[in-house]
């Protein structure tokens, strides 16, 4: 729809005439903030831990391992240099003794959420699916945050 | 010939004073729209709202995605 308009205002005497094609989902699903009805309800952004625990592929696991059951965690967002998610170290892989490297301990290509996800149907699905956590990034595959099931 | 923008391009231009306009139906706006968007629907996207606009400043156009 909007190529039609951006070619209609030209049609009408615009010079300088722009169209963002990927709209309000890309503009949502990056956790930009949107206004209108639906600003208020609550999103995954919104109930999403900003400061999970996180690490890097070349870290020791055994000192991830430690900082993150201190942290009162057990999963570790394993990120790159520019937080894109690379894969999750969950439950099994922070509690065993296994000596391994966080490559080969992750689970790699975690399923993520976008940020603009109603909080709601997130948290039924982590109840309704036994999952420990939902990792939420933008559509570009950086880190937003985590957010726990409510078990956890 | 419009310019097709991403995301970044969109925050820099409304950083320069862009106008940002919605050209959903007005309920579809009023669900959701960016900040400091406007809303002139496709349909009535004419002349007498088109002077809404200033033409001397860059125009954003957006919906909902690739549609």
């Amino acid at each position: 729809m909007s190529p039609r308009a951006a070619w209609r205002l030209e049609a009408l005497g615009f010079f300088d005439v722009n169209d963002y094609v990927a709209g309000k989902a890309d503009w949502g699903a990056a956790g930009l903030p949107l206004e209108g009805k639906a600003a208020a309800i609550q999103t995954a952004a919104d109930i999403a831990d900003r400061d999970p625990p996180v690490c890097q592929l070349d870290e020791p696991l055994e000192l991830v391992r430690a900082r993150v059951l201190a942290a009162g965690w057990t999963a570790c967002v394993v990120i790159n240099e520019e937080r894109v998610v690379l894969g999750l170290l969950g439950r099994s892989a922070i509690t065993s003794t296994d000596e391994l490297d966080i490559e080969s301990a992750m689970a790699e290509g975690p399923s993520t959420v976008r940020p603009n996800v109603p909080a709601e149907k997130l948290l039924e699905r982590l109840t309704r699916r036994h999952l420990a956590q939902a990792i939420v990034t933008t559509s570009d595959g950086r880190l937003v945050g985590v957010v726990r099931a409510a078990s956890e | 010939m419009p310019t097709p923008i991403d995301r970044d391009h969109v925050q820099q231009l409304i950083a320069n004073g862009a106008q940002l306009v919605e050209v959903l139906p007005h309920d579809e706006y009023e669900e959701e729209h960016l900040p400091g968007a406007i809303n002139i629907p496709l349909k009535e996207l004419k002349g007498e709202r088109a002077r809404q606009l200033d033409r001397d400043r860059p125009v954003i156009v957006y919906c909902h995605d690739y549609q």
